[in-house]
């Protein structure tokens, strides 16, 4: 059997909120949250979307940190920033396409999901894949997920034409081979020339 | 960004943890136990070495004839290499002593003063016994090395150094 891996698969989620409770529950970062539950167009459906750090390859996050506060381990893990140098400049929280780190004013430093490094390290699964109910959030092997789930495991993003790989999967339709993210044209977001987007909350509550 | 075309400063602050130049607190005990060990080490082995290293003899060497030099008055010499100046002395009551002439404090040249019985230090008014070599005055700490001298006949003769 090859080693563990992280697996995302979103199609499964149910919105249960057991990977936030569990993840605030971890010792590293106690009664903190990090990883992100999305809504998927919130105005039609009750789709929701969990999200972890990807851990990238080539962290981008790491790679824009003017102090040096983010590290990635030798099994690939991006860590949360180091406390004595985190700064604060939230560079990361901009850079990072998956929407990841979050600056936290309490501690003034950014966190983010480091895949509870300290249980996954030593073999153990991390906490939100531990208590995910519909295995949405999978820690196995590729050969277990192959087995059992349908679709295909791919760790392979493109955004606009920034290639990036990550050594979290996500379960896609077997006919993807990798997720293309277009980028939105400056131009079209300009006010007024732009249709409104229907699932904007923010948009939304301004037409009210 | 590939690792072959990495800017300098990138190999100084590495993404990676593993490239990282980090000293952990083990690899500091460690060096400081085995530094530690090591000077321990090197101060025995310099102990022994000492212990059993043989002094080299020093020759022995004719200063000048014991009537040359009257009371009160001195008389410079080289022992034991032309690059040691030493001072051969006869104080008031008669009695020869030689010293070293390099003042122990900078090095610079003493002089005989019969009337103090001292030997004085022209550069920082130091002043050294001129029975013993101790010390009496000014910046030096230390005495005048001593030369071992002896009257063979009518001459006096340097034997050794006592430092």
């Amino acid at each position: 059997m090859s080693e563990l891996a992280f697996f995302i698969d979103y199609s499964r989620c149910i919105g249960c909120q057991a990977c936030v409770q569990a993840c605030g529950e971890c010792d590293t970062h106690r009664g903190r949250s990090l990883i992100h539950l999305e809504t998927i167009e919130r105005r039609d459906s009750v789709q929701t979307a969990p999200q972890v750090c990807m851990h990238c390859e080539d962290p981008i996050c790491a790679q824009v940190c003017p102090a040096d506060a983010i590290k990635q381990t030798p099994d690939g893990v991006v860590q949360s920033s180091l406390k004595p140098r985190c700064i604060g400049c939230s560079n990361c929280v901009l850079a990072c396409p998956f929407g990841v780190p979050k600056y936290e004013s309490d501690p003034d430093q950014m966190m983010k999901c480091d895949m509870c490094y300290d249980r996954t390290s030593t073999g153990r699964r991390p906490m939100c894949a531990t208590v995910c109910p519909s295995g949405a959030l999978a820690f196995t092997s590729i050969e277990d997920i192959m087995r059992t789930r349908q679709g295909r495991a791919i760790n392979e993003w493109r955004f606009g034409d920034q290639p990036v790989r990550t050594k979290v999967h996500v379960l896609v339709p077997t006919e993807i081979t990798h997720v293309d993210v277009g980028l939105i044209p400056l131009s079209s977001l300009r006010r007024g020339s732009a249709p409104a987007d229907p699932y904007d909350v923010a948009a939304l509550l301004e037409d009210r | 960004m590939k690792t072959g075309d990495r800017p300098r400063w990138r190999e100084d602050f590495p993404v990676r943890w593993d490239e990282d130049h980090y000293v952990t607190r083990r690899e500091l005990a460690k060096f400081l136990t085995l530094g530690s060990g090591l000077l321990a080490g090197a101060n025995v082995l310099i102990a022994f070495i000492g212990l059993n290293a043989e002094i080299p003899k020093l020759p022995v060497q004719r200063i000048a004839a014991a009537a040359d030099i009257p009371a009160g008055g001195s008389l410079l010499f080289r022992y034991p290499t032309a690059d040691d100046p030493c001072i051969l002395l006869r104080d008031r009551s008669g009695r020869l002593d030689a010293y070293s002439q390099v003042c122990t404090h900078l090095s610079c040249a003493v002089v005989h003063r019969p009337d103090e019985q001292a030997l004085a230090c022209p550069c920082h008014k130091g002043s050294f016994s001129s029975t013993d070599g101790k010390p009496l005055a000014g910046p030096p700490t230390r005495r005048l090395p001593r030369i071992v001298i002896e009257q063979r006949g009518a001459d006096v003769v340097a034997t050794g150094i006592e430092v």
